[in-house]
């Protein structure tokens, strides 16, 4: 019965996000476009490394930012605007009335988004298979699972940091400068500039200490085949998200007493 | 002149004290730009580790590239982004109304309305850069001034590629996220563009997104690399795109038709 509830519940919801995501698919495809930085990356390490002066060779360098580029379209979390949007307008107010907490909606649009993402993450995959021909590989089907279990991990973990973090708007009005700060950290530890194979060691293992390296580094490492702690990266993915998401539903709390409706 | 003079100063001050009002804000900018510098600094060092370069530039020319890149970002921030992120609001709620009526310039109004100190950190920082390269290269003051003029044009060639972007909202509300695809685009200029592989990816960046005259020309110029050639191409592209901004504007000013309330 609960569970038949839900189930209803999660399908309107999904579909509803899914025509709205459909909607805006022009946009979501400039966002797409808009973070080709692993793809600028992709050229400057692949070029550098004709000199053979680093422990990659250039195709590996090159299916390495590639697959940067496909694990960040799909870890990329954005609720800290809407959520500072919501609350500095106060338009929050109307979804309050409604039986569903808020947080269920931008999970449903961050889901449905990857889905709208998809054709167009493929697309370019494919460009840049056209422009590096000999970089082509396909990940054996059990690297694909597990990294695609990463992934999911990866992006649950991302949203539920990133959601804590957007309870802040109900004590400041710029709380996604927050975010600004923490994407800073995971720019550079996470392995989206460079590989973490290329970092000198000791700036390395301070990087493994951190969460950063399994929302990026450890998921494209099991497409490339290179091989990861999957077990390691999926408890501490788990530990984090779960922390996460223990101290937004606490945040959550406390704030929706702070907050004011102000603006409408 | 002076009347715009006078505005902008208007302008600038009442916009500087309503972000004033932010000021843990700034602790944010600048804790963000510093983690930047540090991370952009790693990030270029990596390619020097193991005796490898950018394209055969020596470290230090790298950075100098990588400076003029920074201070351009943090113009950005101070200058453009909060400005020319809010023409699609006005386009979007028909506020542009109000700024049609008033007897100045629109084009004026809308980039240079407003004005973030967020940005400042970042400028520092990047001719903070420029001038530690230009110290460790022994750059005579005078060769390191000639990549002040390049520069400007940068500014205005960014300036120009942005706010045309921007007029597209005219037409299309929903993509006012376009000119976050240029962004994207330009953070191809911290490398110098011999770091790019010959071909597809330093055509596209030299003659589609000029990311090559944003920042390899000044530092070439200064460095007197080869690359200063390419001067020849970013005078009339400055001057063009301007030009072009402002043809533009008054061309998908005619399709505005005004919206809601």
């Amino acid at each position: 019965m609960m569970l038949a509830r839900f189930l209803r519940k999660a399908r309107a919801l999904f579909v509803l996000y899914l025509g709205y995501m459909l909607e805006y698919r022009a946009e979501i495809y400039l966002w797409v476009l808009a973070s080709v930085l692993p793809l600028i990356l992709l050229g400057v390490w692949a070029h550098a490394a004709e000199s053979g002066a680093y422990p990659l060779s250039r195709v590996e360098f090159i299916r390495y930012f590639i697959a940067v580029f496909v694990v960040r379209q799909f870890s990329f979390i954005w609720v800290i605007w809407e959520f500072e949007d919501l609350v500095v307008s106060g338009n929050l107010s109307q979804q309050l009335l409604q039986p569903i907490d808020p947080v269920w909606r931008f999970v449903a649009s961050h889901i449905t988004e990857r889905v709208v993402r998809l054709p167009l993450v493929l697309a370019v995959v494919a460009l840049c298979f056209g422009l590096y021909p000999d970089a082509f590989w396909l990940p054996t089907a059990a690297d694909f699972a597990t990294a695609f279990v990463l992934l999911v991990l990866a992006f649950a973990t991302r949203f539920a940091l990133q959601y804590m973090m957007s309870m802040l708007s109900f004590w400041s009005e710029r709380a996604a400068s927050i975010e600004e700060l923490w994407f800073v950290i995971h720019l550079f530890l996470s392995g989206l500039i460079a590989p973490l194979d290329v970092y000198p060691e000791p700036v390395r293992r301070i990087t493994e200490l951190t969460p950063f390296p399994y929302l990026i580094y450890y998921p494209v490492n099991l497409l490339l085949g290179r091989g990861a702690p999957f077990g390691q990266a999926a408890l501490v993915l788990g530990v984090w998200g779960g922390l996460g998401w223990l101290l937004q539903r606490i945040l959550w709390r406390r704030g929706l007493r702070r907050y004011s409706a102000m603006g409408n | 002149m002076a009347r715009y003079a006078r505005v902008l100063w208007l302008f600038w001050k009442t916009s500087l004290a309503s972000e004033l009002e932010y000021r843990l804000n700034f602790l944010l900018a600048v804790l963000s730009s510093l983690g930047h510098l540090a991370g952009n600094l790693f990030g270029l060092s990596l390619f020097y580790t193991r005796g490898g370069s950018l394209g055969g530039w020596p470290f230090h020319q790298a950075l100098l590239v990588m400076g003029l890149f920074t201070t351009l970002q943090g113009m950005n921030r101070v200058l453009l982004s909060p400005n020319l992120q809010r023409i699609v609001e006005h386009v979007r709620t028909g506020t542009l109304d109000f700024v049609l009526i008033k007897p100045i310039d629109t084009q004026f109004w809308l980039s240079t309305r407003r004005i973030s100190p967020w940005g400042l950190p970042d400028v520092a920082f990047g001719l903070g850069m420029v001038l530690y390269a230009a110290a460790q290269l022994d750059l005579a003051p005078a060769r390191l001034a000639l990549a002040i003029g390049p520069f400007l044009l940068s500014v205005v060639i960014q300036y120009s590629l942005w706010f045309m972007l921007a007029s597209i909202s005219i037409w299309y509300v929903k993509v006012h996220n376009v000119t976050e695809v240029l962004n994207g685009l330009l953070a191809a200029g911290r490398y110098p563009i011999d770091a790019l592989p010959a071909g597809a990816y330093r055509f596209i960046f030299t003659f589609i997104i000029p990311v090559a005259l944003l920042t390899t020309v000044p530092a070439s110029v200064a460095l007197e690399r080869e690359g200063q050639r390419l001067l020849l191409l970013s005078v009339p592209f400055a001057l063009g795109a301007f030009t072009f901004s402002r043809a533009f504007w008054r061309h998908a000013l005619r399709s505005y038709t005004s919206a809601s309330s």
